[in-house]
């Protein structure tokens, strides 16, 4: 079983968001940039499974300027055999990820594609259900939990009020959601290890996708200031508080 | 300014050289990878390890997994062989990281535990002692210093004697890192006359008859097991004696260049971490009606932490370029460790001074740096040591 497995390049989460000042969006001028968490989550998930001898080879592919390698070389030194940079200097909107994966998969042809469940920049979750759609797969979005049961998945999800599970038909794309397991650290050695994986360099017109953007983004502005509250001295203050402000009658 | 050299944070912040030019992808990953394990294995327990005074063994073997145990050692030992000092510095600075010098002291202790084995050790002992410190699963530390003589190494007391197929040995060491809990103990005893060519290094082993230890309480560094340790008749066998008879000086002296500028390193990525918290404290508080970082003179405080620190930063990464074109240059290692504890001084000083009460309440990582001074400008050489070697070595 071949697993792809798309990972992103986005700000880290460590760091401190700014707007830039035309609002055009967020800073990115060099801010420290680090792969997707949930991304690391379905690499994981995917390299354990090469570890229980499921997989066979796990193929790890971001989408993205040239730094986005670094991204790979990290999924690489997690475990993943070898790596693939579609490279764009563009932002690259969900829809168009998903047709580049798709090309992607009709020229790899894995078995499983694990996808983070959204990234954490522009935190659409739409290109794991936008690829189901576009190869016309089954998908198990927000994984807890994979399983096998001989040719299909068994997928448990976390929903409201208890846990969902699917059972999904090969090939079909897999969403990884925060418990799904936890990631491991790129060791050292596996860090060495991995400058010698190849990556094969692609661009988005391979695929026969053009990235150009569909949607237009009018303005990015920080989030409102939240206001500082007050400390009230009793029940009765708070009840004409709450009353004041309309909240309650 | 060259977007090379700055990602427009803070001039001396962690991340701000992250893309310097001494930095490549490699040392980007590691030090992402330390940044996460430091974050969380360490952080969130360390409050709790100063006051239980350690850590849990557990957090060697952790710290092998991810290579930084094995960092510079020889794959057949299981280490991870890196040709380049930037890994090192990259490591003290992640590791400094914490604000507690202890846990980094006793975890990376086997780091001059080991490197005499390695360097002029036998095969056999090479073989069975490195893979079991490497893997996380023994601990190795360093006896040199004895209550007689910290710095003069070369008039140490401690006697081996021969006796048949090994050596009896008599005395004691002091302020011995990772002293309680170690499993091998790189030791330098006196085998021959006085002075530096009667010294010999053994490899004692915890559980040898007649090896006793105590524990010593700090004012800094308290996650780290220091100890006394006494010798009252402990045979070693002679397959324990490290390089030959009375060759031990060179097997010490070894350690000491690579030791520096690890320790440097550290000592400014402390002075970094006072900055910082400093800063965030100084941003947020207010008094007299305004943010304590709009007063000009906590102002003129920070920019000349900033200052001290830009300026070791300089002398450390020039050090480092000349160690990688295989210089060693002794005088300025020396001096250097001297400019970076300094630094490490004042901005403690300076910080601390800025946090007021907060900064002198303990789980704060000011007031544990503040306790950590002197054993950085004690350890490893004495600023006096040092200024007097760099003197010797400049022909002055």
């Amino acid at each position: 079983m071949k697993v792809l497995v798309p990972v992103k390049r986005v700000v880290d989460y460590n760091v401190k968001i700014r707007v830039k000042s035309d609002q055009t969006g967020v800073d990115l001028a060099n801010v420290k940039m680090s792969m997707n968490p949930f991304d690391e989550i379905a690499i994981e998930e995917a390299v354990r499974l090469k570890e229980a001898g499921k997989a066979t080879e796990v193929v790890a592919v971001s989408i993205g300027v040239a730094q986005s390698t670094e991204t790979i070389r990290t999924a690489l030194a997690m475990g993943a055999d070898r790596g693939i940079l579609v490279k764009s200097d563009e932002t690259v909107e969900p829809l168009n990820v998903a047709k580049i994966l798709k090309g992607i998969v009709e020229a790899e042809k894995p078995d499983l594609v694990i996808l983070g469940k959204q990234a954490i920049d522009d935190d659409s979750n739409q290109t794991g259900q936008m690829l189901a759609a576009l190869l016309g797969w089954a998908q198990g979005t927000f994984a807890s939990k994979i399983e096998f049961d001989g040719d299909k998945i068994l997928l448990t999800r976390e929903i409201d009020g208890g846990l969902q599970t699917l059972k999904l038909n090969m090939p079909t794309i897999v969403t990884a959601d925060l418990r799904l397991n936890e990631p491991r650290y790129a060791s050292l050695p596996n860090i060495m290890k991995a400058k010698k994986k190849p990556i094969d360099e692609k661009t988005p017109a391979d695929y026969g996708v053009d990235v150009k953007a569909r949607l237009e983004v009018l303005k990015v502005t920080e989030p409102p200031q939240r206001q500082a509250g007050i400390k009230v001295e009793s029940v009765e203050q708070l009840v004409s508080k709450l009353k004041e402000a309309g909240v309650i009658g | 300014m060259s977007a090379k050299f700055s990602n427009g944070q803070s001039p001396v912040d962690f991340d701000h050289r992250y893309m310097g030019p001494l930095y490549n992808d490699d040392h980007r990953a590691w030090r992402a990878t330390l940044r996460k394990f430091v974050e969380a294995e360490m952080m969130p327990h360390v409050d709790e390890w100063e006051e239980a005074g350690e850590f849990p063994r557990e957090l060697y073997k952790k710290a092998a997994e991810i290579g930084l145990l094995g960092l510079g050692y020889p794959e057949e030992y299981g280490g991870t062989p890196v040709d380049d000092p930037m890994y090192s510095i990259v490591t003290a600075e992640e590791l400094a990281r914490l604000g507690a010098g202890g846990v980094n002291a006793s975890l990376m202790v086997h780091g001059i535990g080991l490197p005499p084995v390695l360097a002029i050790g036998s095969a056999a002992l090479k073989a069975r002692v490195a893979p079991q410190v490497l893997a996380g699963e023994k601990i190795h530390a360093l006896g040199i210093t004895e209550p007689s003589g910290g710095s003069d190494v070369a008039n140490l007391k401690t006697r081996a004697t021969r006796d048949g197929d090994g050596y009896i040995v008599n005395g004691s060491k002091i302020f011995i890192t990772g002293g309680m809990r170690a499993d091998y103990y790189t030791v330098a005893v006196r085998t021959g006359g006085p002075g530096p060519k009667g010294i010999s290094l053994l490899l004692l082993e915890r559980d040898m008859p007649g090896f006793t230890r105590t524990p010593l309480k700090k004012q800094g560094w308290w996650s780290s097991d220091t100890a006394a340790l006494y010798f009252d008749d402990v045979r070693v066998p002679k397959e324990n004696l490290i390089g030959e008879e009375n060759n031990g000086f060179i097997g010490i002296m070894l350690n000491f260049n690579k030791e520096r500028i690890g320790l440097a390193a550290s000592a400014v990525a402390f002075a970094r971490v006072c900055f910082e918290d400093a800063l965030a404290w100084a941003r947020d508080r207010e008094t007299f009606g305004k943010r304590l970082a709009d007063h000009q003179v906590i102002r003129h405080k920070f920019a000349e932490m900033a200052r001290q620190i830009a300026a070791t930063q300089a002398y450390l990464e020039q050090c480092v370029v000349r160690v990688k074109e295989g210089e060693t240059p002794v005088a300025d290692l020396s001096l250097l460790k001297v400019q970076a504890t300094l630094t490490m001084e004042f901005c403690a000083r300076e910080a601390m001074q800025i946090m007021g009460g907060a900064g002198y309440m303990r789980g704060c990582r000011v007031e544990r740096i503040y306790r950590e001074v002197r054993v950085n400008a004690i350890g490893g050489g004495s600023e006096e040591i040092m200024r007097d070697l760099a003197a010797r070595q400049l022909g002055i």
